[in-house]
Order: C-alpha cells, then sequence, then structure tokens
C-alpha cells in the first residue's frame, strides 16, 4: 500500500509557503488585485525562497526538487491567491520547463539559471486567437527558415507572463512547414515581436496576460527548442504535467475557501447563534472539504505516477477535472456563506469566486478532460 | 568566526497554550512547537555574519526530543550544524537554571559570538542573554537591532526606551536580538534537504558535566505556585456620538487610568 502522508521535506516546504503566503502575500495582494498591477515584490521574494527552482536541478540554479514540490508549493499560494500562485505555475511549467527538457545544453545553461531565480520570466504561446486545444489543425502561427535565422509571423492569445518588466523570453509553436509544428524562443525585444496591452481578466487579476504578436521576427537557427518538427509531442507532454500544476491550484483556492469560511462562519451570528451552529452551514462546510480533500488525493496519485516514471496522461486529466470542479463548487459555496460579503472584492472569498472559472478553462476545458479520460478508456476517436 | 545562535521551541502563539495540572509546566504535547520567533531573527543574523565574515554557525537547543524541528528549521536556513542538548532531568528547569545548562555547553564547544531572541514567546522573562554572560564571563549586548562586527569587537545598537545606545564589546560575547535587526529569510527547497544531512550532537546533561542536582523541576530556583486561566475578554464599550463622543471616550480613558 502506498502512503498518503507528506515526507518531511515536502512538510517543511508545505509549512514555509503556507507561513509565507499568510505573512507576505495575503495582507497585500487585494490591492495589487484591485489596481491589476503585477505584484513585482512579491513574485522577487517568491524568487529569493528559490520557489521558481523548485523542480530544476541545482547545476542550472534550480532546488534540485521535482515537479510534485512545485504542487506543493502552488496549493499553498493558491490557498491564499491564485494570482501569484499561476504567475508561479506559467514561470516555471510553461516558462523554464519547456527549456529544461527540450532546449539544448547551451540554452539552458544561457537561460535556466535567470528562470530558476525567478529575477526573470519567460511565457510560452501556444494558444492563438482561434485555436487552443485542436492545434495543430488550427495553428496559423508560421515560422520559415532564412540564411540561418526564422523569420516568424502570427499571433499568440492569453499568454502569461508575457509581458512584465521581468519577462525576457517566450517560447513560441509555429508551424515550420505542412503540418510540422516546432518551437521557437524568441527573446523580449526582438524586432518584429511585441506583447499587448494587459488584457481585462474577471480573475487573476494580478497576474500578466497578453496578446503576442509577430511580424516577420528574426532570431538565430539555434533558437530551436528541441527537435524540429517535435513541437506537438513536445507541448502535450508541457500540458499534461502542467495539468497536475493546475490540479494543485485549484486544490489550494478550494481549500483557501474552507479556511476562510471555518474563520467567519465562527462569527457571524444570524438568529442570535454563530451561523456555524446550523447545520445547514455546517454541511456546506463539510462538503467543501470533502471536495478539497478528494481533489488534492487525485493531484498527488497523478504526481506520483508522473514522478515514477510510468504513464499519467488520463491521472492528470482526471486530477485537473476534478480539483477545478472542486474549486468552482467551494468559491460557490464559499461566497454563498459569506452572503452580501462574498460579493465584495475585498474579501478574499469574492477574488476566489473570480478565480476559480478560469480553472475549468485553462490547460485543457473540462471537456477535453473529459475527452481524454474517455479516450483512455477506449472509447473512440470520433 | 565560531557563531553559535541558542534557539528555543515553543509552543505555537496562534494556538491555544496550556500549563499542565500535574507538575505546573508548559503543556509541550498540546500545541504544534515552532522555533521561537525572535530566534529566527537571531539565527538571520548569524547568517548576515558569517556570509560577511567567514566562519561557522551552530545552533544550540535544549529541549525535548520535538525541538529537533526547530534545529532543522535554523538548519534549512543555513546554519551549518547543531548541538542538541536533550535529557529528561532538565524537564522543569527555570530560567536559572536553563542558563547554567546552556553555559555548560557553550563552555564545551566553545564560540566567538553566542546569538538569541531577546525573549521567548512563551516563558518572556528577556533573561537569559543576561544571565549567560555572567556565567561565561563575557560581555552582554541585550535587544541589539544591528550589529557589527569589527575584528575581535563588535558595535551594536542597542535598543532602549528613549532611542537607542550605541554600545561596544570585545569578543566574545553574548548578543540578543530584537525584530527590527533584520528580516529572516524563508528556508528554501534545497536548504530543506540539505538540513537533512546536517550533523546534529545529541547531548545528555552528563556529556556537558551538567549537574543534574541543578536543573529540572528540583533545580529550579523559582516554582510556579498556582495558575489560572486568563479571563475571557470583555465585551467591547460602544460609545456613541451625540456630540460629546470625545468627552466619553476620555472619561473611559481615565476609568482605566489610561490618561
Amino acid at each position: 500500500m502506498i502512503g498518503f502522508t507528506l515526507d518531511e521535506e515536502y512538510e517543511a516546504l508545505r509549512r514555509t509557503v503556507e507561513t509565507f503566503a499568510r505573512d507576505e502575500v495575503a495582507p497585500v495582494i487585494g490591492d495589487y488585485y484591485e489596481r491589476e498591477a503585477f505584484p513585482y515584490e512579491i513574485v522577487a521574494r517568491m524568487g529569493k525562497m528559490g520557489l521558481f527552482g523548485l523542480p530544476f536541478p541545482e547545476e542550472y540554479g534550480g532546488m534540485g526538487g521535482d515537479y510534485f514540490a512545485l504542487c506543493i508549493a502552488l496549493e499553498e499560494l493558491a490557498r491564499v491567491d491564485s494570482s501569484v500562485a499561476i504567475t508561479l505555475e506559467a514561470g516555471v511549467s510553461l516558462g523554464a520547463m519547456p527549456i529544461f527538457r527540450f532546449g539544448t545544453e547551451e540554452q539552458k545553461r544561457e537561460w535556466l539559471p535567470r528562470l530558476c531565480s525567478g529575477e526573470r520570466l519567460a511565457a510560452f504561446g501556444l494558444t492563438e486567437p482561434g485555436g487552443g486545444t485542436d492545434v495543430p489543425g488550427g495553428m496559423r502561427t508560421t515560422a520559415r527558415l532564412e540564411d540561418g535565422h526564422w523569420v516568424i509571423n502570427g499571433s499568440k492569445a492569453f499568454i502569461t507572463n508575457a509581458g512584465t518588466d521581468v519577462t525576457v523570453a517566450v517560447t513560441v509553436a509555429a508551424l515550420t512547414g505542412d503540418g510540422e509544428i516546432s518551437t521557437i524562443l524568441v527573446p523580449s525585444g526582438t524586432p518584429g515581436f511585441t506583447a499587448g496591452k494587459k488584457y481585462s481578466k474577471v480573475g487573476w487579476s494580478a497576474s500578466d496576460t497578453r496578446e503576442l504578436s509577430f511580424d516577420d521576427v528574426r532570431v538565430p537557427e539555434a533558437n530551436l527548442v528541441g527537435e524540429r518538427g517535435r513541437g506537438y509531442a513536445q507541448f502535450l507532454r508541457i500540458l499534461d504535467e502542467g495539468r497536475i500544476a493546475i490540479a494543485a491550484l485549484s486544490v489550494g483556492l478550494a481549500q483557501g475557501c474552507v479556511d476562510e469560511c471555518l474563520r467567519y462562519v465562527r462569527e457571524r451570528a444570524a438568529f442570535g447563534r454563530a451561523i456555524g451552529e446550523y447545520q445547514a452551514i455546517q454541511f456546506k462546510v463539510a462538503d467543501m472539504e470533502t471536495r478539497a480533500h478528494t481533489a488534492r488525493l487525485a493531484y498527488y496519485a497523478a504526481a506520483a505516477k508522473m514522478l515514477a516514471g510510468e504513464p499519467f496522461k488520463k491521472e492528470a486529466a482526471i486530477a485537473k477535472l476534478v480539483a477545478s470542479n472542486a474549486a468552482m463548487d467551494n468559491a460557490r459555496d464559499a461566497t454563498q456563506i459569506f452572503g452580501g460579503y462574498g460579493f465584495m472584492n475585498e474579501y478574499p472569498v469574492g477574488r476566489f469566486y473570480r478565480d476559480a472559472k478560469i480553472l475549468e478553462v485553462g490547460e485543457g476545458t473540462s471537456e477535453v478532460q473529459r475527452m481524454l479520460i474517455a479516450r483512455h478508456l477506449g472509447l473512440p476517436a470520433r | 568566526m565560531n557563531i553559535v545562535v541558542c534557539v528555543k521551541q515553543v509552543p505555537d502563539t496562534a494556538t491555544e497554550r496550556k500549563l499542565r495540572s500535574d507538575d505546573k509546566t508548559l503543556d509541550r504535547e498540546a500545541a504544534d512547537g515552532v522555533i521561537n520567533e525572535l530566534d529566527e531573527y537571531a539565527v538571520e543574523e548569524a547568517l548576515t555574519i558569517k556570509e560577511a565574515h567567514g566562519g561557522e554557525v551552530t545552533v544550540l537547543t535544549m529541549g525535548p526530543e520535538k525541538a529537533s524541528e526547530s534545529i532543522r528549521k535554523a538548519l534549512a536556513m543555513g546554519a551549518d550544524k547543531a548541538v542538541h542538548l536533550s535529557d529528561e532531568a532538565l524537564h522543569g528547569s527555570d530560567a536559572l537554571s536553563t542558563s547554567y545548562a546552556l553555559a555548560q555547553v557553550l563552555k564545551k564547544i566553545g564560540f566567538d559570538i553566542v546569538l538569541l531572541g531577546s525573549e521567548s514567546t512563551d516563558a518572556r522573562t528577556g533573561m537569559l542573554a543576561a544571565m549567560l554572560s555572567e556565567r561565561l564571563g563575557v560581555p552582554q549586548v541585550t535587544l541589539a537591532n544591528k550589529v557589527e562586527i569589527d575584528g575581535s569587537s563588535l558595535k551594536a545598537q542597542r535598543l532602549t526606551d528613549y532611542g537607542f545606545d550605541r554600545v561596544e564589546a570585545s569578543l566574545p560575547a553574548v548578543v540578543s536580538v530584537v525584530e527590527k535587526i533584520n528580516e529572516p529569510r524563508y528556508p528554501s527547497f534545497k536548504g530543506i534537504m540539505a538540513a537533512k544531512k546536517k550533523p546534529v550532537e545529541k547531548l545528555a546533561v552528563a556529556d556537558a558535566e551538567i549537574d543534574a542536582a541543578k536543573v529540572g523541576l528540583a533545580g529550579a530556583s523559582t516554582e510556579v505556585v498556582d495558575f489560572a486561566d486568563a479571563p475571557p475578554r470583555e465585551k467591547g464599550q460602544i460609545v456613541k456620538d451625540e456630540g460629546d463622543g470625545g468627552v466619553k471616550v476620555a472619561e473611559f480613558l481615565a476609568s482605566k487610568k489610561f490618561i
């Protein structure tokens, strides 16, 4: 039988990030959120703690941990705030991870130390205005080889960490031939490459999300990340891992709803008693805790398979599906328990409500997760 | 530079803390143990001194087996090694006997500077630094909010009611710190994993030539005679301003002898 308790070092990491989130993030994040401002100071401190280097080896400036350590950190951050959690998630699993997994030794040495320290961020450009998971069919961005340079044209949509003051590069997926997708590193500031204005978003308001455009952008041929034509396989791997990370982040939000409600139901009185004494409230909170707990088990199980080097695609899809449901359901219940206050942006549960929806969409929609699970059960593709 | 930081495991101030009914000592099982917050500042200062002047940081703690959690935290922050004084005979030691026990260990392991938080969040006597320096026969610099090492001496700012004093002391010395001195770092995952491999020397009273009769409940010079729960907080008084709000607030403060 396998164990379900955290090893000592994961538990120590969990407690460290929990304390950081409670003491450093919680008191100030509401203000950033309201102003839709990127929390540079918090991100820098997360960098100092080594959070951006968690799953990478020490030789590239990492912490020598693993992907599960990243998930633990994401969960604890998201218990307090999802904007900083998604900034870490995207910075690590979309910004640095493709370079680490598929880049050349030279690319790793050039980019990873800066990204692992959190002093610089990188982004991953896959989704386009006209297509998301339905790549490669829907992809329009192209890159053609010309005099030893890639010439890139096209645009990308909803790209996290793409336009902060500390963003240094974006790895772009582009068609490099008929049905052939490759990924290419484009440093920020390359002529023709522009990050548009920040989107006005329903949630994750203190994170950086932008549309990118590429107009005859020229980068050296050596900026190809991984093998030419392997781009599709590469980002499938990145997305599978990312689903576990998003599941962890979702569990954090779901648990954060429980945390907030436990405090509130003891303080708030109605009809002469603390509302936490009413069974209607108790059952709601019990259901919320149950969802958070079961979703956590789902992502632990997926991460365990991944770390063991076993196929984990189905487990990652299940974890993402169940955890994003838990986040959405808990956010709805938490705001209901808070009543009018739940509708106020100044209360964390109001933020949680706004932040939850995207979890059913990003890194593959809930429908895509169901499709993946069904395929794994042997059901036909069409 | 041989830097020693004394850390204490205390019950988490966020949880309910209790005394044991049998021997009136702290119930360490009832609450989660954490490193005494002010000691984290001492650890940070030790690491800062080491980064600037080289040397080694040793964590010293006295406490039951569970106190090893606090040792690991200090090691994860970056301390090099630890000494854990743990013995049933030490249970119930008061400040005076604790200072005796720790001084015995410090004499054994040697030091250029001993750093510690200016008080613990459980007993809050705030006397340990003074007692240690007396027993060790070295200068005491208490309530420091700034420390600079200069060769064989140190310069410090010592917090007072009216501002701060600038003091100098020769090394070796004992220094207690306040929270204004720095901002303790969070341990990184690399630090957490490295902490598992760092040496922790376990000492019993006999190993440090501590006279068991001078420590523990029997060796304590103070005795908890009785204790009671803190009274529940009284309901606040709401002053409605009907033009005389200021007067009412002043009357309330006067009744409590604040003004």
